[in-house]
């Protein structure tokens, strides 16, 4: 908010003008326990259809945030490391140009958003996306009468045909900019908090505003351990991982896509 | 067509509306037979829409699939109407005439059957319609022009409208020998589709201009079709699809599978209507030597695709090909190339297989087995190792929705085809006639030399 003067100015660079916000997050992989307590409750937030065995053995379960796990070292020194994996929102998003139907777009405040109503299931957005974070209903929701209980009323159910994918929990940004509004306030530090990183125990994930600079998400992405996922691609996300080198891991481990080329690289 | 026989204009008329004035009982039963697979079809469709995609084999990392492949494959079957008659029109090749309408006639179907398989992909066909046809201008959402999924309904409805106005002109003439030949409602209705044809100098010299021009307009897009088709793949950021050569490749793959489509077309076409003496070994050997340059341009750019992805020193390409040429999809890969080049090709070679209408009506199908397989390659395994890491790699195994879609596909073509021939002259019979009148012969002494004179 401190900048929003500066972000009125058009930076050609980003797709859309900036309006002094930028959600992103900081996942701090030196912290994960891959306890997948992010998973649940984004599934439990988010309406996320139930991955019931048939459907992960059909290859179609829906995560929107999932615990990648890696070996790391040779036998018997091996550790295992976490990598949470989810939307990566990228200012440079493969996934927005392909759609026919701007079904997928970039918002003002630095989010990839996916418009349910407008999404006519062409996939190409899912097939275009290298973190392979987009996710598309195959079946209807078979929704009991106990289920619709513990639905979210603030999140649409998603119909058949429809890609879906982490919103930062868009809603809860809505809600509490809303609540704000009814003080006559300006959204705070800390207001918002994704599903994910409020059951986060290890405080492994941290959210916010990217374009503050007081924040404290904005200045862990300043770590020296920071890296992006696939970097090489361009896709410039607004996700940052930390992660320190280990000088002792094993040549043959495998390498997470490349990213070694900033000052913290990935090891793992 | 130096050997074709001497015909009289009223033969002509009568071999060549046989189709349309007499129906044999073998037509019922291909009927029948075709609108069952089609009727398959229809119900399998009908099951995917009320249960959703998950009928399909498709999954997280495979999102595309049989229908993706079968929307290439019948766009590409597509290409085989223009090469035909627009390029062989304008270079003047004499032994096109009893192909052309044909080839231009699967033009069509095979790009009706095309849209029709984009728009299954997407599971609720209803909502594609917001985006081929954005109808909704009052609410001010237009489709992305960005996107190769714009482009490509552009494309496709550009050359269907294309190809529709050059069979059409083409059959003005012939509606109105149809009309001339029929009695009751059947010369009503041919008397409006032949748009008042009288046969005229005037006419004839505008239905030659219209050929002429419909043939150079429509060659653009017929290049531009296939590589639109081709940047769906090309534009992606996917490893293995993000291939500069993608445009060229995919129209020369068209062509080859397209025309081979064709030579099984006329064999059909022969001997369903006993064409004998219009279709003739002749126009096999001319299509088998276009094939033979055509197949082996196709394999110099397999070649190139290959070594690209295997010598670029990109790990994400490198694992995509190692897949592709690894079992189980090495098999695939290796029918592939001996149904496209190493077994036609030699053939192809010899004339006196290429006067043999069996040989040749199979090599046609296995190119076009090979042709799909092409497809198959390009898009399944691409999509099994997208990702450079492990963690969200798949597999991919086509349910039997898909398989019954596939199958309605060929049925489809084939009975609109059919249909077709049921009701319009399937060999153009004014060009025909026209070429029977420009045909000369010369004695040389004790030879004898047909020839072609123009004026």
């Amino acid at each position: 908010m401190k900048q929003a003067a500066e972000g009125t100015e058009q930076d050609t660079s980003k797709p859309v003008a900036s309006i002094g916000r930028r959600w992103g997050m900081v996942v701090d992989l030196d912290r994960c326990t891959g306890c997948q307590a992010c998973v649940v409750a984004c599934h439990a937030e988010n309406n996320i259809a139930l991955n019931l065995e048939d459907v992960v053995l059909q290859q179609r379960a829906i995560n929107w945030i999932r615990i990648e796990r890696y070996w790391e070292g040779e036998y018997p020194n091996v550790k295992a490391r976490f990598l949470p994996m989810f939307c990566q929102h990228c200012n440079n998003a493969p996934c927005e140009p392909v759609c026919p139907v701007y079904a997928t777009y970039h918002n003002q405040e630095g989010l990839n958003v996916q418009v349910y109503n407008r999404c006519i299931g062409t996939r190409y957005c899912a097939n275009n996306c290298p973190y392979h974070a987009r996710f598309f209903n195959f079946w209807e929701r078979d929704l009991d009468d106990t289920h619709r209980e513990y639905l979210n009323p603030e999140v649409t159910v998603r119909t058949k045909g429809i890609m879906e994918k982490c919103t930062f929990c868009v809603q809860r940004i809505r809600r509490s900019e809303w609540e704000r509004r009814q003080a006559d306030e300006e959204l705070q530090e800390g207001d918002v908090q994704p599903a994910c990183v409020q059951a986060c125990p290890t405080d492994t994930l941290v959210f916010g505003n990217l374009e503050d600079e007081n924040s404290r998400v904005a200045q862990l992405a300043e770590n020296k351990r920071h890296y992006r996922v696939m970097e090489n691609l361009g896709t410039d996300t607004n996700v940052i991982y930390l992660k320190k080198v280990d000088p002792h891991a094993s040549e043959t481990a495998p390498a997470h896509a490349g990213t070694a080329a900033d000052s913290g690289g990935n090891s793992a | 067509m130096h050997e074709r026989p001497r015909l009289t204009p009223i033969q002509i008329n009568r071999d060549l509306l046989r189709s349309v004035l007499e129906t044999p009982l073998v037509f019922y039963v291909l009927l029948l037979l075709l609108m069952g697979l089609v009727g398959l079809g229809v119900i399998a469709a009908t099951l995917m829409v009320s249960y959703g995609l998950g009928v399909t084999g498709l999954n997280h990392p495979v999102f595309w699939g049989f229908f993706i492949i079968n929307f290439v494959f019948w766009v590409g079957i597509s290409h085989a109407g223009t090469m035909i008659s627009a390029i062989l029109r304008l270079s003047a090749a004499e032994w096109r005439r009893p192909v052309v309408r044909a080839a231009e006639v699967m033009t069509v179907f095979s790009l009706l059957t095309a849209a029709l398989f984009v728009v299954l992909h997407t599971g609720r066909p209803w909502r594609t319609l917001y985006w081929a046809f954005p109808y909704d201008f009052v609410r001010g959402i237009w489709p992305d022009v960005r996107s190769p999924l714009v482009w490509d309904p552009s494309a496709i409805f550009t050359y269907l409208t294309g190809s529709i106005l050059f069979v059409y002109a083409a059959l003005i003439p012939d509606l109105a020998l149809a009309r001339d030949q029929t009695t009751g409602w059947r010369r009503a209705v041919y008397g409006v589709l032949c748009l008042g044809w009288r046969g005229n100098a005037r006419q004839w010299k505008l239905l030659n201009a219209t050929g002429l021009l419909l043939s150079a307009l429509i060659l653009p897009v017929f290049v531009s079709v296939h590589s639109i088709v081709s940047w769906d793949f090309g534009m992606s950021l996917v490893p293995g699809w993000h291939v500069h050569i993608f445009a060229p490749y995919f129209v020369v793959g068209a062509v080859l599978s397209g025309v081979a489509a064709v030579i099984a077309l006329m064999a059909v076409m022969r001997s369903l209507f006993r064409l004998h003496d219009y279709i003739r070994p002749e126009h096999f050997d001319m299509i088998g030597r276009l094939l033979i340059v055509v197949a082996l341009a196709w394999a110099y750019f397999y070649f190139i695709d290959v070594i690209f992805a295997l010598l670029s020193n990109e790990e994400a390409e490198y694992q995509v090909m190692k897949l592709r040429l690894s079992p189980p999809y090495l098999y695939l890969f290796l029918l592939m190339i001996t149904c496209n080049v190493f077994l036609p090709v030699p053939i192809w070679m010899f004339r006196k297989f290429r006067r043999n209408i069996g040989i040749m009506v199979w090599t046609a199908i296995v190119v076009n087995i090979g042709m799909w397989l092409e497809r198959f390659l390009i898009i399944i395994p691409t999509l099994q190792r997208r990702h450079p890491d492990a963690f969200a790699w798949g597999d991919y195994s086509a349910s039997l929705v898909e398989i019954t879609l596939v199958i309605f596909s060929f049925a489809n073509v084939a009975l609109l085809l059919l249909l077709f021939s049921k009701i319009f002259p399937v060999i153009p019979i004014w060009e025909e006639k026209e070429g029977h009148i420009w045909k000369r012969e010369f004695r040389i002494g004790k030879l004898r030399l047909p020839a072609i004179v123009r004026e």
